[in-house]
């Protein structure tokens, strides 16, 4: 019976020629805006305007990076760093501080476990980004505007990530491990760090991606709370299109490079990203 | 000395236990606390604070304000820009969250094969998630670009007038709503995959068996039973689409939404009374509107889903 429901499903889920074409039209559509930007940004000036460029790419892309790195109203290469620093940073502190969290509401007593795990989803639904009048305010006092901890700060850790990492350890998490390792004289502290912490390893992964895409393409509030002296990358990259509004072989090369990091990132993790949209998924 | 070894050992062992006893009660809400800590000061305190500032006056040289009443609420409220820009939001939503549901329930639907080479599709699909809002910005205006762009290149091939993209409404809107769709398919189609992945393959052969054909299948056993999915996606897809600026910031070059406001977006209007204009309780005000909607909004999502998820009784 298991072998043949097994042969019909084969044979009902067979993907035609039409199935693989409709997915590398996809495919295509997903890559096209980044080689035709590469074309533009290997080009010269005039290459953007020319409906007769040619498809293959020019040979000055290298030139064209070079420019907009030296650049010194882009600031590139203190873009770049800014972005490394804010994202590792934020990644790290979401992942611990969540880990933390999802561990407290997931696997320990205490008063008032279920309303406070409520008051976090609930939070959730609080677009908090509309606060960044007082915010910027905030941070003009303590005078922390134009340094990356105004950025840093109020990203350290996310509803959505508590909730993630709630969600996880509730399931993989059993709780006689936890018990164990009480009895063992583990307060809880080594509990957590030896027992909660191995076992949310692959939830904390990707956690660890997803804020970290947030948090390199995040524009909105790096660009009002930093200054063009010490931007992150898409602080720059805005620049760069006011400052370099003519030639866009420039602009286009620029936006290539920004993008560049997180594209090698994907090479090695996007196959935990995959995974990790499509397990949440199955959880909302 | 023996006895007092034992005496300090007993008083350690108290002391431990109390120790111990401490730390059981203790840790839990010392490991929520940074959450809540962070939330409050940099989530809720703002968000409170951003209502009283509304009704003042601000002066960022002295850097407080004046209480004024409701003055900023009537401006911004008797204001062309802030409806224009309402409508722009909404539209450019709108063209983004419909055709995003629609496309990415295809792809999805694409992938829910025996596919070779399955991880290769899976993170192909996705590729345009890590891409940077800016940089997707920067490139598509120039695809877009009104008398040189590659699109009208392209329209003209089939004997279509060039667009003007950058000067008429619905058109940047459409350029816009192309952005966020080339950014967020692929991460709602592996949602969508997920769900259609979770549909008992039962249903598929019941179906089979009595005659339906693969889009017969596919309307009548897939949509059904993605539908609580698709919901859940449009309505997360609310909160931030509502709060578009990237995009339109960078579609062109002055980054004030066109010309005319033609597709100036409420947080663009926010942005630039605040740091444009160095109105901080003009921009409260406006925040506070914009909050305000979203809010409405949210509770209209809640309802909704409330309401379909109780008619579909198999959906989760």
């Amino acid at each position: 019976m298991a072998v043949f429901k097994r042969t019909s499903m084969v044979h009902l889920n067979r993907p035609t020629w039409f199935t693989y074409t409709a997915l590398a039209v996809v495919l295509l559509a997903s890559f096209f805006p980044f080689y035709w930007s590469f074309l533009i940004g290997s080009g010269d000036a005039t290459t953007v305007r020319d409906p007769n460029m040619s498809w293959l790419p020019g040979g000055n892309f290298f030139d064209n990076a070079m420019t907009v790195i030296q650049n010194p109203a882009v600031n590139f290469w203190k873009a770049l760093w800014n972005s490394i620093i804010v994202s590792t940073t934020v990644s790290i502190s979401t992942v611990v501080l969540s880990t933390l969290a999802g561990f407290a509401f997931a696997k320990l007593r205490f008063k008032g476990n279920g309303p406070l795990f409520v008051a976090v989803i609930a939070t959730m639904a609080v677009p908090v980004q509309l606060g960044i009048v007082p915010l910027y305010i905030l941070m003009a006092q303590f005078g922390w505007t134009g340094s990356l901890g105004a950025v840093i700060l109020p990203a350290l850790v996310t509803a959505f990530g508590v909730f993630w990492m709630t969600q996880y350890l509730q399931q993989s998490l059993p709780t006689e491990l936890i018990e164990a390792a009480r009895v063992d004289g583990c307060n809880m502290l080594r509990t957590f760090w030896h027992v909660a912490i191995p076992a949310a390893r692959p939830a904390a992964a990707m956690l660890f991606l997803f804020t970290f895409v947030t948090a390199w393409n995040n524009f909105l509030w790096p660009l009002i709370v930093l200054d063009q002296s010490n931007p992150t990358l898409p602080v720059a990259l805005s620049l760069l299109q006011a400052n370099y509004f003519v030639d866009y072989s420039l602009v286009l090369a620029g936006a290539l490079l920004a993008t560049v990091p997180l594209l090698i990132m994907f090479i090695f993790t996007g196959r935990q990203l995959v995974a990790g949209i499509m397990a949440g998924a199955v959880k909302g | 000395m023996a006895t007092t070894e034992l005496e300090t050992s007993r008083a350690d062992s108290v002391w431990r236990q109390r120790l111990s006893r401490w730390d059981v009660k203790a840790s839990p809400y010392l490991y929520i606390a940074p959450f809540f800590i962070v939330f409050a000061l940099f989530g809720l305190f703002p968000i409170i604070y951003t209502a009283v500032i509304s009704l003042m006056d601000w002066d960022t040289i002295r850097n407080s304000g004046e209480y004024i009443g409701f003055g900023n609420f009537e401006y911004v409220l008797n204001d062309r820009k802030f409806w224009v820009s309402l409508r722009n939001t909404f539209s450019i939503f709108i063209l983004s969250s419909i055709p995003q549901i629609v496309i990415a329930t295809f792809v999805a639907a694409m992938l829910d094969h025996h596919l070779k080479a399955r991880t290769f599709w899976r993170m192909g699909v996705l590729v345009p998630y890590v891409m940077m809002p800016v940089a997707v910005a920067l490139i598509f205006s120039q695809l877009y670009a009104d008398s040189y762009g590659l699109v009208n290149h392209w329209l003209g091939m089939i004997g279509i007038d060039p667009i003007q993209w950058h000067k008429d409404v619905i058109p940047s809107h459409v350029a816009i709503a192309s952005m966020v769709n080339f950014r967020w398919i692929g991460y709602n189609t592996l949602i969508l995959l997920a769900a259609m992945q979770a549909i008992p393959r039962e249903l598929y052969e019941a179906a089979a068996l009595d005659g339906a054909g693969k889009s017969r299948r596919f309307f009548s056993v897939t949509l059904p039973q993605i539908r609580p999915t698709a919901i859940f996606v449009i309505i997360t897809s609310t909160i931030g689409g509502l709060q578009i600026f990237d995009e339109p910031r960078m579609f062109d070059s002055a980054g004030n939404g066109g010309a005319d406001q033609q597709w100036l977006t409420i947080t663009m209007y926010m942005y630039n009374t605040g740091w444009g204009e160095l109105n901080f309780g003009r921009a409260s005000a406006i925040a506070w509107l914009l909050f305000l909607i979203i809010l409405v909004f949210g509770l209209l999502n809640f309802w909704l889903t409330r309401k379909f998820i109780s008619s579909d009784k198999g959906g989760e």
